[in-house]
């Protein structure tokens, strides 16, 4: 398992609330290599955000992880204690969140909370903290570092907020990143920096890079492998190119041909009969059996299991291919 | 689109005021619009692309009058809506309506369905008691919801649904015009194909135009006929769709298309990368707004701002850079 960065297996999460028991996440299981971009996606609800939270033990109140297994480099993070997970959070594998404005602390300077971050986590004096923000300042090609350190987080842009947020990420070594929807709230032409920035951290310093999101057409651009995740499970996970082009799943398929693109103009949009399951009253068998326009009979009682339907390592979970054995 | 257009906008523009700080009695003028020219024809689907502070939102705003342009004109079928005071304006709220971002914040909380889209029906049109009930359950249906819903509040839904009854209240006075602002950018792509879907259905059953303000551009491209680049409070670009997207001629539009990321890889553009951010709108750069982050400025560009012209079979695009270099 050593080729193995991060794995998460039978991870269930569910919150307390008053309405009932939300079941969040659902047995979700899945790798993220060394030096790869994994793509998490899926619609609000889905669980993706709340998977990325726990693998760090950060799921807030009222949510709990009910079981399952998160390994960083073949430790289990569920079995650590608070202090060993302080050192692994920043340490060994980072969070970077939708919107910077409301990560950053605004009576701060970007300089003192990158230099508090690598004062945490190392035995750096605050001399060379100093100069490890500088370096990865320039590491995510911030300009002029040292203007950027006596900066307020309101005297950067959204963009140059980000790259702060990604740089202090990456300052005291970690391995994983994981990024909740890092360029969601930013334009277009300054996603598209955000994305070479984190396609040149994974080529240069090896970093990987769990990348949860919604848009599809970012993970084309950026994953090498992406799992698509429906009620808080993985319905299908792959190559990104095979996910893409060869889905599979149904929902998987309804997802991409709701999808406006130039071969779909001039037609109606396909859309996916009724929502998303709310989580206290999940379907039994396949959660996604009832939208599904290819439902049969098994898919109301049993929960299909990963099966093969492609290339390397190319599964999904849904019982037209269940002649396969599951994997 | 030979007959007249049904709106006319000529030089629109718009200044905000805001203050330097909180004591300071300086004030500076923040440029959300200046000098847009555009016309919109009948029946046909004008989307707006831009990033943020582009002026894509105060457009819509100005056009529909909730907020008062700085200078310019909005001809509506041939009348100024520019000068109209609150009360002559009154007649020309009903042809004009408008969709927005969030559902979420476009309903009252304590306002039941029946209760919104009665609101419109009460204050312009003589509908009352039973028929006005008809009239919202059969605008309800109209726009995909059952007609049952109309005695529950807005927390009961969900996005989609509650935009489905946004579309419902917009269309309750028969308007001509709706100006889309965003409509599906807060929801699932799931249910954004069904608001496509049934907003396409209902112009064409309606005979209705639509303004589509979006930073999404498959999404524009999707459903417009024509589409206006805004960079800045300018228009720089406005052409078909298919013009648009297949020839683009202004280099930030050139731009914007490469850095949206793409499904198909063999849609997939070179990617220009723009340096920097969107400059300060409160002290706009001299020349063509663009120059600072384009890759082709040359020294015309930061001399005199470049007008909007034709550069062949109606393709509008305001740059310095003469054709065919």
């Amino acid at each position: 398992m050593s080729e193995l960065l991060l794995s998460v297996a039978d991870l269930h999460v569910r919150f307390r609330t008053y309405a009932g028991l939300v079941h969040a996440v659902n047995g979700m299981a899945f790798d993220v290599r060394p030096a790869e971009v994994f793509g998490l996606v899926g619609e609000s609800g889905c669980g993706k955000s709340v998977t990325g939270l726990a693998v760090l033990r950060q799921v807030p109140y009222p949510g709990e992880i009910v079981r399952g297994r998160v390994l960083f480099r073949g430790d289990d993070l569920l079995q650590k204690s608070e202090a060993e997970m302080q050192h692994i959070r920043g340490g060994g594998i980072s969070m970077i969140f939708q919107d910077p404005s409301a990560s950053l602390n605004p009576v701060f300077t970007i300089g003192n909370q990158v230099a508090r971050v690598v004062r945490q986590h190392t035995s750096a004096g605050p001399a060379k903290a100093r100069r490890r923000a500088l370096e990865v300042f320039d590491a995510v090609g911030l300009p002029d570092p040292p203007r950027i350190f006596r900066s307020y987080p309101h005297e950067l842009s959204g963009g140059m907020q980000q790259r702060a947020m990604i740089a202090m990420a990456l300052s005291c070594g970690a391995e994983l990143l994981i990024a909740d929807e890092p360029t969601t709230a930013l334009d277009v032409t300054i996603q598209a920096q955000i994305l070479a920035l984190l396609a040149e951290l994974r080529k240069t310093q090896g970093v990987s890079v769990l990348l949860i999101t919604h848009d599809l057409a970012v993970v084309a651009e950026t994953c090498d492998r992406v799992g698509v995740a429906y009620a808080g499970v993985i319905v299908e996970m792959g190559r990104a190119d095979d996910v893409l082009h060869r889905m599979k799943h149904p929902y998987t398929q309804g997802l991409l041909a709701a999808l406006p693109r130039p071969i779909h103009r001039g037609r109606q949009l396909q859309s996916i009969e009724g929502s998303v399951p709310d989580g206290i009253h999940l379907p039994p068998g396949c959660p996604f059996h009832p939208r599904c326009p290819r439902v049969m009979e098994v898919c109301r009682v049993e929960e299909p299991a990963l099966f093969p339907v492609g290339p390397e390592g190319h599964v999904a979970a849904c019982f037209l291919y269940a002649q396969e054995a599951p994997v | 689109m030979s007959a007249a257009p049904l709106i006319q906008v000529r030089g629109l523009t718009k200044y905000f005021l805001s203050r330097r700080g909180l004591f300071s009695r300086r004030q500076r003028r923040v440029r959300a619009l200046e000098g847009v020219d555009l016309s919109i024809y009948r029946q046909e689907t004008l989307g707006v692309v831009g990033e943020s502070g582009c002026g894509k939102t105060t457009l819509g705003r100005s056009i529909m009058r909730l907020i008062r342009p700085s200078a310019g004109q909005v001809l509506f079928e041939g009348q100024d809506l520019a000068p109209l005071g609150r009360r002559q304006m009154r007649r020309y709220r009903r042809d004009m309506q408008m969709v927005f971002q969030s559902p979420y914040s476009s309903f009252d909380p304590r306002f039941s369905v029946l209760s919104s889209l009665a609101e419109p029906l009460r204050a312009h049109s003589d509908l009352r008691g039973e028929a006005l009930v008809a009239r919202a359950r059969e605008l309800l249906e109209q726009a995909g919801m059952p007609g049952e819903i109309l005695y529950r509040y807005p927390h009961e839904f969900s996005g989609g649904q509650l935009q489905r009854i946004a579309i419902a209240r917009a269309l309750a006075l028969n308007p001509k015009f709706v100006v889309l602002d965003e409509p599906t950018s807060a929801l699932d792509v799931s249910v954004q194909a069904q608001i496509i879907n049934l907003l396409q259905r209902l112009q064409r059953e309606l005979r209705l135009t639509y303004l589509f303000i979006t930073h999404h551009l498959s999404l524009v491209q999707h459903i417009s006929d024509r589409v206006a680049v805004m960079y800045l409070g300018k228009v720089v670009e406005l052409s078909s769709t298919d013009a648009i997207f297949a020839q683009p001629l202004h280099p930030y539009t050139q731009a914007l298309l490469s850095a949206a990321p793409s499904l198909d890889p063999e849609l997939r553009r070179q990617r220009i990368i723009l340096k920097g951010g969107v400059p300060d709108p409160s002290n706009p750069p001299a020349g063509c707004s663009f120059h600072p982050r384009c890759v082709q400025a040359r020294p015309a560009c930061s001399q005199g701002e470049p007008p909007l012209v034709d550069a062949g079979n109606g393709h509008m695009v305001a740059c310095h850079r003469p054709q065919g270099e």
